[in-house]
């Protein structure tokens, strides 16, 4: 009896469509979001996530209606990322289907949303959502947002420690330096966060080899989330699954499979 | 038909998705006689043990459930839905101890793991005589908790381990209930609901 690593793979939505590119700019539309993430279920996927980059209400609107035609036929865990303010939004997207929503820019204007949140949902509902990149903060790792283009000069570790202590379930280290870039998950940065948290930790940004996933846990994530690797075909769930398990890492396998 | 019990906890809407594709009628309700003449019982839940209990208190559902069980009515309780089955559950120290519905006589408590919450598809210990993993005992199924049950209770259990062993099911007569999400573990949990409807 062993907890499995988790393979996620996130699609970035805007207006009902999935969206990825390199470093978030230069969009290249990669799908319709209901039936990608029933295709990654069938595949494997041990979790879902959608990160809503819509900048319209309308596109939030959408955004909802995607998560309930999604939650009504794919039967894993889904997370909801983009765009969340307050604990309204969180009890939307909860009674639309979604378990876990995810949050970045507005609890790193009010952290006390995390307890917030914490308090009326539970901890288990609550993923923090850090875009890090490596700066000259105190531990070498910052806290930015609007997706890596501008920096806070907050110390990213003390934001998870905070994070943790206020009542995050789970953290997504989303790297801004290797996102998109396929060249690797950031290995020191997830080892850094892994020593100051004892929630699950998620890795993100930089997927490229299948050994790159092995890295990442080697350096204690707990699950991994990729886009374009998987978006653009570079590799499959499965392939991701097989190159683990022939490495002894513990991954669900699905039945007659 | 299936009753879910709507008593404020969380996604109901997965939960009411998965159990319609056992072929059953299903209806997410807080009525008092629906929930109680319904064939099945579902009690769901996320979040905390008191916030559950508070929550169920509200409706009268400690009540429906054991008057569903006194009347060999099916109750199905997951994830807190499991846990507040139990006599007490002990939440962070400065609360104490919270009552639960005590269908049986003992008591939830923190999981002592390095990581927390449990969350993730694990493998499950079963019984051979279990009825709800007929057919996929060998999967993996979907857990989200950082407390639980560590004493057998019940006729039949089933066992996982984070940190430490614990009740990941128990089937006793006609109340069962699974500390992971069956709505949540794919075609794994979707076989392990049909199981249970196949059984009222």
């Amino acid at each position: 009896m062993t907890l499995s690593v988790r393979i996620i793979p996130c699609l970035d939505v805007t207006d009902g469509r999935v969206v990825k590119g390199v470093n978030f700019t230069n969009l290249v539309d990669a799908g319709d979001p209901v039936e990608m993430a029933s295709l990654y279920g069938l595949e494997g996927a041990d979790e879902l996530t959608f990160l809503d980059i819509s900048a319209s209400v309308v596109g939030r609107e959408t955004t909802l209606d995607v998560v309930r035609r999604t939650a009504e036929q794919v039967f894993i865990p889904l997370t909801v990322g983009g765009g969340i303010r307050s604990v309204d939004d969180v009890d939307r997207l909860l009674r639309a289907g979604a378990d876990k929503v995810s949050i970045n820019t507005a609890a790193i204007g009010r952290p006390e949303l995390i307890a917030e949140i914490a308090d009326r949902f539970g901890s288990q509902v609550l993923v923090l959502s850090v875009d890090a990149r490596r700066a000259r903060t105190e531990s070498g790792f910052e806290v930015t947002t609007h997706g890596g283009r501008e920096g806070t000069e907050m110390d990213a570790l003390a934001w998870v420690e905070k994070a943790c202590a206020l009542g995050v379930g789970e953290i997504l280290l989303n790297s801004m330096d290797a996102d998109g870039t396929r060249a690797g998950y950031d290995i020191g940065m997830i080892t850094a966060v892994r020593a100051v948290s004892k929630v699950p930790l998620i890795a993100s940004g930089g997927a490229g080899t299948l050994s790159d996933f092995a890295a990442a846990l080697d350096a204690g994530a707990d699950a991994l989330l990729a886009a374009s690797v998987f978006h653009f075909g570079i590799h499959r769930i499965g392939d991701v699954k097989s190159y683990l398990d022939s490495h002894n890492y513990p991954v669900r396998t699905l039945a007659g499979k | 038909m299936i009753a879910i019990l709507d008593y404020g906890s969380g996604n109901l809407r997965s939960a009411e998705r998965a159990f319609a594709t056992s072929g059953r009628e299903v209806i997410v309700t807080s009525d008092r006689a629906v929930a109680l003449q319904a064939q099945g019982l579902v009690v769901p839940g996320v979040g905390a043990f008191a916030a559950c209990m508070n929550g169920l208190n509200q409706i009268d559902g400690a009540a429906i459930i054991r008057e569903r069980i006194a009347n060999e009515r099916p109750v199905l309780g997951i994830c807190i839905g499991m846990q507040i089955l139990f006599s007490r559950g002990t939440e962070h120290s400065e609360n104490g101890i919270h009552a639960g519905v005590g269908v049986w006589d003992a008591e939830v408590s923190k999981l002592n793991a390095p990581i927390l919450p449990h969350m993730g598809w694990n493998t499950i210990d079963t019984d051979s005589g279990s009825i709800l993993f007929k057919g996929v005992e060998d999967q993996s199924f979907y857990f989200v908790h950082s407390f639980a049950a560590k004493s057998a209770v019940g006729k039949m259990q089933s066992w996982s381990t984070h940190g430490e062993k614990f009740l990941a099911s128990v089937e006793d007569g006609y109340v069962s209930a699974t500390q992971f999400h069956p709505e949540k573990s794919g075609d794994a949990g979707l076989a392990l609901i049909k199981n249970w409807t196949q059984s009222l």
